[in-house]
């Protein structure tokens, strides 16, 4: 363990720690833009510059290692007045060109902006540098005037989700953020999982089929439905409707990780084809022949349903042999479920025919 | 039929000029050293000038001849035709009238401590260079090659060499300064079962070109040198990374390695003991960042050349994580004569603060540019009357940029400032590289450091906010006071980017890019208040005025 004092505190944290995790332990705040816990200490944007004794330079507190006795200042009128001059020099790049980005009118670059009283209108940009939307991914937004090049969606790709779509293009006053080798996201092998979405600080990657639909008024967790993972989402829900899927770092399972079906498979829940009660077609219910085209669905009970079903299945069984059924069963399912599947197929109807829609 | 004027200046005379010299006939004294080197036909080869505050003021008026540095005084105008037909002339020094060296006191103490010879007998990182054929092993066993290797394979341990380089003072060639057996200590020091040695040969400051000459004419030099180090910190491996514009040293180096591993000198078991090395040369891509050492790391590792936040340092967590020695061509190239000498001899050379030899590249206004290795400690003025043979076209000298881009910029009064670490650092300005750029009095201030944030705004690597968008900040604003188009708070503006690039950036680059910035507001602020209150360009250089702008494109690769 290492003992050092963070604005007068004495810290004990484990050795390799950045000071800037140290004085969180501490419960000290430093601001940051391109750190995050998830991913690797970057030390880009400089605004998390902290005064460390025996250094004649600030230096970046979210890629500086502890090491004993050291003795750190965090804030102070210097350190403050460094920070406008970073954030001042952010927001000179950074043009907003006016539309409804679905954020609550804020992010983490305008939030400190305000927090150190910088006259926003002033510093932001006149003139955009990019074409806004940028890239024809169905579920990313790119408008890479909003970006600040701190990195967090390179190296979510990288280091959560593996994928290695983003990388910096050019140097300078030139250097961009670019998909691949300056291709479109999907040519880059992305899968849409949206990871660099939920880690941008500032809106230019952004959730494209949200955009417009403003900020949500509550935030719902729930579980994914769409496989037996069981990742924890949050539902933004706005007038009783789902218009964003968000993850959150505190979530035990994934993390900030969601999968494309996950974050964006959510246009089912609202649609107006959502089955939400048992239909059986009528002329089995009339015990008629079958006509032509099958004839119409016809809304009814559970146990009428599942009764029909078992004795269709039963029927094809003791006529056809156990092997004239298969059964194909879901990730949606719990591992529970899909072993009862397993006990339903070889015990009940007698065949080894049973398969799982992700067996690859 | 156009004539032709034969420029050779050899000898640089300066004379004091102040108050208290004119008072003891320095005037008079000019006049008769110029009537004499008029007389004996020296015009073309002396540089005849003045310097004021010079301390000592028994020894006024006081001649200082350059480049034996040799101080005369009291001299009375009747010494000068003395002066001139045996020193000037013949080459003889005149021992009686030399002022003892513990007199000399004030701006010219350093003198003392000079050594006089003539560079011609002081070569040490040049030695060989144009004697031997570069690319031939046998040319360079010859000349004393592989003795310093197999001196310390066969009778010293590492600790001895890196005892006998701690011992030579030599410090680091690549603009830092760094002690050199310091850092080899520390690498030594580390525990790791994997360390590297790492030459670096990026030498992107523009300007700079000493290590390609070494290279290129001297490669088994280096090879020999980071064997030497490698068996010093006890490593196995190296890499020299070379810019990819040096397309012939690299050849030459590869076959260097090659002819090397031929003969044992490099591979498994070298001269037949346990220690093994062997050499990789990896390319440089024209990035200018990469010559930072952790930046230039990361490149070998096949990321983007980006520097790495420090600490930790590359001694302790270089390449691969492992701990790795970084060291500059030149410095290296001091390595195998020490070795094969001995740490006291190279004190002998340059100053007691910086022991050794310089090379030095010099170019811009000057007559004759290139590369020439002189003992730490001349100065600027003697660099450029007797090295590059004097201004170009008789136009006054009106400043130099030393160390390359990121190097300070020095006015005609720090002229007299000898080049070595502790000088320079002294009187606040940076030795750097050793690029010598010259600029005469027909350059503009303003302009010069426009195209330097020029060239910084796009070798910036973008990592940093400061380096990335200051470098851009600053550009913008010294291209509108060049187009008359700047209020007197765009001063104050640059002061405050200058100050975040140098207290906030990530690396030298940034930190660098600042400094001409903060040198041309110290020293030329005249001159930059005249474009904007007058909205005149005293030397003409500027357009002071709006013209089309250069079509930037910043388009999205994304959106093709």
């Amino acid at each position: 363990m290492i003992t050092l004092k963070i604005d007068g505190k004495t810290v004990e944290v484990p050795e390799n720690t950045t000071v800037l995790r140290a004085a969180e332990a501490a419960g000290i705040t430093i601001p940051t833009l391109c750190d995050h816990p998830d991913l690797t200490p970057y030390g880009g944007c400089r605004l998390c510059v902290v005064e460390v004794k025996g250094y004649r330079l600030p230096m970046a507190s979210c890629a500086l290692p502890v090491s004993q006795d050291m003795e750190v200042i965090t804030e102070n009128p210097a350190l403050a007045e460094a920070r406008r001059g970073i954030l001042e020099l952010l927001l000179s790049d950074y043009y907003d060109q006016g539309y409804e980005d679905g954020l609550g009118g804020s992010n983490e670059l305008l939030h400190w902006a305000e927090h150190y009283h910088i006259d926003l209108e002033q510093a932001m940009a006149k003139q955009p540098r990019y074409r806004v939307d940028s890239d024809p991914n169905p579920f990313v937004w790119v408008d890479m005037n909003k970006c600040i090049l701190c990195t967090r969606c390179i190296r979510a790709c990288a280091d959560v989700q593996g994928r290695f779509v983003w990388s910096l293009a050019a140097r300078g006053a030139h250097t961009q953020v670019v998909a691949g080798a300056g291709t479109t996201m999907l040519d880059a092998r992305c899968e849409s999982c949206g990871a660099c979405v939920a880690y941008c600080p500032t809106g230019a990657l952004n959730n494209k089929m949200s955009l417009h639909l403003g900020a949500a008024d509550r935030k719902v967790t729930t579980t994914c439905t769409y496989c037996g993972v069981g990742c924890q989402l949050e539902l933004n829900v706005k007038d009783d409707k789902v218009i964003r899927v968000t993850s959150n770092s505190d979530a035990a399972v994934n993390g900030m990780r969601l999968c494309v079906k996950g974050r964006y498979g959510y246009d089912f829940i609202h649609h107006p084809d959502r089955l939400t009660q048992p239909q059986v077609r009528k002329y089995l219910l009339d015990g008629t022949p079958r006509p032509p085209g099958r004839g119409e669905w016809v809304t009814v009970d559970w146990d009428t349903a599942l009764d029909l079903t078992a004795a269709k299945l039963s029927a094809c069984r003791d006529i056809y042999g156990s092997n004239s059924l298969g059964i194909l069963c879901s990730a949606k399912c719990l591992n529970e479920e899909n072993y009862l599947f397993n006990k339903f197929a070889r015990q009940v109807i007698g065949t080894n025919n049973i398969d799982h829609c992700a067996r690859l | 039929m156009m004539e032709v004027k034969v420029i050779n200046k050899r000898a640089l005379v300066l004379v004091s000029d102040d108050s208290e010299s004119r008072r003891l006939g320095s005037q008079e004294l000019l006049q008769a050293l110029r009537t004499e080197i008029d007389r004996c036909g020296l015009a073309n080869e002396v540089d005849l000038n003045t310097i004021v505050d010079v301390g000592a003021k028994n020894l006024l008026p006081l001649v200082i001849i350059y480049p034996e540095a040799v101080v005369y005084g009291p001299v009375h105008p009747a010494d000068a035709g003395r002066i001139v037909k045996e020193h000037l002339s013949q080459g003889r020094v005149i021992e009686e009238m030399i002022v003892p060296k513990h007199q000399l006191t004030g701006r010219i103490a350093w003198l003392a401590a000079r050594s006089g010879a003539l560079p011609a007998a002081q070569r040490i990182v040049l030695e060989r260079a144009g004697r031997i054929d570069p690319e031939s092993i046998e040319d360079y066993i010859i000349y004393d090659g592989y003795q310093a290797l197999t001196k310390a394979l066969t009778q010293m341990t590492p600790a001895q060499v890196i005892e006998e380089l701690t011992i030579s003072g030599l410090q680091g060639r690549g603009g830092a300064g760094f002690p050199t057996g310091k850092k080899w200590e520390i690498v030594a020091s580390t525990s790791g079962s994997k360390k590297y040695v790492i030459c670096n040969a990026d030498e992107s400051e523009p300007g700079t070109y000493k290590d390609r000459v070494i290279l290129e004419s001297d490669p088994h030099s280096i090879v020999e040198a980071m064997a030497l180090a490698a068996y010093a910190i006890g490593a196995d491996e190296g890499f020299i990374y070379i810019r990819g514009e040096y397309q012939l040293a690299q050849q030459r180096f590869q076959k260097a390695i090659e002819q090397a591993q031929a003969l044992g000198l490099l591979g498994e078991h070298i001269l037949g003991t346990d220690f093994s090395f062997h050499l990789h040369i990896h390319s440089g891509a024209g990035a200018y960042v990469c010559g930072e050492e952790t930046a230039l790391i990361e490149s070998i590792e096949g990321k983007r050349g980006e520097p790495r936040s420090r600490p930790p340092y590359p001694t302790t967590h270089g390449l691969w994580g492992c701990p790795t020695l970084v060291n500059n061509v030149e410095t290296l190239a001091n390595v195998p004569p020490i070795l094969r000498r001995s740490g006291e001899w190279y004190k002998k050379f340059g100053t007691p603060s910086s022991p050794g030899t310089k090379v030095y590249t010099i170019f811009g206004n000057v007559n004759l540019t290139g590369v020439f290795e002189v003992p730490m400690g001349i100065t600027l003025r003697e660099a450029i009357s007797i090295y590059a043979k004097g201004m170009k076209n008789g136009a006054a000298f009106k400043l130099a940029q030393t160390g390359g881009s990121s190097g300070s910029l020095i006015p005609a009064s720090l002229q007299d400032t000898p080049l070595d670490f502790a000088a320079t650092r002294k009187a606040g300005v940076s030795l750097g590289s050793g690029a010598l750029l010259i600029a005469d009095e027909n350059t503009c201030v303003v302009d010069l450091v426009k195209v330097l944030l020029n060239f910084f705004r796009f070798e910036s690597c973008g990592k940093c906010t400061p380096c990335r968008i200051g470098t851009q900040r600053s550009y913008e604003i010294l291209t509108r006071i060049t187009q008359g188009q700047a209020e007197l708070d765009a001063l104050d503006e640059l002061l405050k980017l200058a100050d975040q690039m140098v207290r906030l950036s990530n690396c030298g680059l940034g930190q660098t890019a600042a400094v001409p910035i903060r040198d041309m507001l110290k020293h030329f602020r005249t001159e930059v208040e005249a474009h904007i209150q007058l909205g005149v360009c005293p030397t003409g250089v500027c357009p002071m005025r709006v013209e089309a702008p250069a079509a930037e494109e910043m388009q999205p690769l994304a959106s093709a």
